[in-house]
């Protein structure tokens, strides 16, 4: 069973984001980047697969800017087989997203593709559901559990006030959560031996994929700062003060 | 130009989050139908109709809407969608699930999370954990739109809006296992006017339940977390607040042991009033606290308690 997964070089999630002065953005340059998060939770997922027995190819797909290559490597180092880079210089929608991974889910044939349930830059969490839905596919988003048995998956959801729990037919996209598990960090030999791994370099174009933008962005500004209030000495004071606010 | 809104419900109420989506609607016209999908929903479609200023209210039932399956509920929305100009869905949980199927399908581009409705076709949407503030203007003629709740104001009721049948939709392909849902006689997280939340110096869950829980409960608070004390597994995941959890508005929200890390903020600086309790002077969350308690928790929450059984609490 091959898996197919798309990561996303983003913003360190460690890192707060600045807003350009000009209003046209987020500030890039000389920020530390790396893999989404739940980009690295879907890749660690694969290769739990991969070792159990279940899978037996990881590809990994980015679509990116040409450093994009550094995180595919990140993902080969943590036990992805080969990678596939799709060089873009603007920044495609997940629209656009969506139908390049539909067009490299037509050449490459997974079973199943595992991703992140969003990228922390543009917080759109559509992707995962947008390629299910132009696929045909079964989704499962939100996954907190996976287990692959046959023709089918058993995936744990984690849904508003609880859990839920789906079967859903392979092929299918399944999104990762936080809880799905906990990344392993690659080992030196492995992050060389990731260096000799085979990544593709690929263009939107080579595609046929329209990717022009549907959103215009009219402007990116920095939210309301909120400003520190007073610091009150002891509990009674704070209770007085709640209940002058009127909202105790 | 009419606007379809889904409702939030959970087959027996319509939940908080249909109301707040109806106000954003209403920004961008008059004309407001909404569907609810479900199974056995009639008593959630009665409550629809109450909103003022709907148009009518459209249910859809089938057993898989009835679980929430996201490939039927964007087949029964795309049945509908041809009427609509504009699809707004609450952005939660199940709302964010089906909501990018439905534009994928539709070839628009989804605009999810928005905070505020500028015009009919321009709105704008937290990036980066709330970071930035981005305001798109969307090129498509029709537009799929998720909705942040705790954004809009609730409408008002008063309305009554004729209810009619539509057509259910199936997933061939998906089936319903199980759900567990946590039972709590606490208010939901989301919708909650008042949150208690404990971060990672509570130190065990024990701790957590013995100091945060007898707190939310003497407030009728909802129970929040940190990632933090999520993560170290003091906490459910579904307590967490912040970029990767829940993000909430209430009335008050108390941050006892929590730092403020960027990615909890996120999810709580948008509340009325916010008090922290901490005993890091130099803690983040002081910067967007309203009331600031340095103090240990274990002697602070003893003697909150105090003060609000004085305060007649």
């Amino acid at each position: 069973m091959k898996v197919l997964v798309p990561v996303k070089r983003v913003i360190d999630y460690n890192v707060k984001a600045r807003v350009k002065a000009d209003q046209t953005g987020v500030d890039l340059a000389n920020v530390k980047m790396s893999m989404n998060p739940f980009c690295e939770i879907a890749v660690e997922e694969a290769v739990r697969l991969k070792e159990k027995g279940v899978a037996t190819e990881v590809v990994i797909v980015s679509i990116g800017p040409a450093q994009a290559q550094e995180t595919i490597r990140t993902a080969l180092a943590m036990g992805g087989d080969r990678g596939i880079l799709i060089t873009s210089d603007v920044d495609v929608e997940p629209l656009g997203v969506a139908k390049l991974l539909a067009a490299v889910v037509a050449e490459e044939n997974p079973n199943l593709v595992v991703m992140g349930k969003q990228a922390i830059d543009g917080d759109n969490n559509a992707v995962g559901q947008m390629l299910s839905a132009l696929l045909g596919w079964p989704q499962a988003t939100y996954a907190s559990a996976v287990e692959v048995s046959g023709s089918s998956a058993k995936v744990t959801r984690e849904v508003d006030g609880g859990l839920q729990t789906l079967d859903v037919d392979l092929p299918a996209v399944i999104t990762a959560d936080l809880r799905l598990n906990e990344p392993r960090y690659a080992s030196l030999p492995n992050i060389m031996k990731a260096k000799k791994k085979e990544i593709v370099t690929k263009t939107v174009a080579d595609y046929g994929v329209d990717v022009t933008p549907r959103l215009k962005v009219v402007k990116v500004a920095e939210p309301a700062k909120r400003s520190a209030g007073v610091k009150v000495e002891t509990a009674a004071d704070l209770v007085s003060k709640l209940n002058t606010a009127g909202v105790l | 130009m009419a606007v379809l809104v889904v409702a939030d419900n959970d087959n027996a109420h319509l939940r908080d989050a249909t109301h707040k989506t109806v106000t954003a609607a209403q920004k961008i016209s008059g004309d407001i139908d909404i569907l609810v999908l479900g199974k056995g929903v009639s008593g959630v479609a009665a409550e629809a109709a109450k909103i003022a200023g709907v148009r009518k209210v459209l249910v859809a039932e089938s057993d898989a809407l009835g679980h929430g399956i996201a490939e039927a509920q964007a087949d029964a929305v795309l049945a509908l969608a041809g009427g609509y100009d504009a699809i707004l869905v609450p952005a939660t949980s199940g709302g964010k699930n089906f909501a990018p199927r439905v534009a994928a399908k539709l070839d628009v581009a989804p605009i999810s999370d928005i905070i505020d409705v500028v015009s009919a076709d321009t709105f704008t949407r937290p990036i980066y954990a709330g970071n930035a503030l981005e305001t798109v203007q969307s090129t498509d003629a029709k537009k799929v739109i998720t909705v942040r709740p705790t954004a809009f104001a609730a409408a008002a009721e008063g309305g009554s809006a004729s209810v009619e049948t539509v057509g259910g939709a199936d997933a061939a392909k998906t089936r319903f296992v199980s759900e567990e849902m946590v039972k709590s006689d606490r208010p939901e997280l989301a919708a909650a006017k008042i949150v208690v939340s404990g971060g990672r110096a509570m130190g065990s869950a024990e701790e957590f339940q013995r100091v945060i829980e007898p707190l939310a409960d003497k407030l009728g608070a909802a129970v929040g977390a940190s990632r933090a004390a999520v993560d170290a597994g003091y906490a459910p995941n579904d307590y967490q607040v912040g970029q990767t959890g829940k993000v909430v508005a209430p009335q008050l929200y108390v941050a006892i042991g929590i730092s403020g890390a960027i990615q909890h903020l996120a999810g709580m600086k948008d509340s009325k009033v916010i008090v922290a309790i901490n005993k890091d002077a130099d803690a983040p969350i002081f910067q967007v606290a309203d009331y600031g308690l340095v103090a240990d928790y274990k002697t602070a929450v003893p003697e909150l308690m105090d003060a609000l059984t004085a305060a007649g609490k």
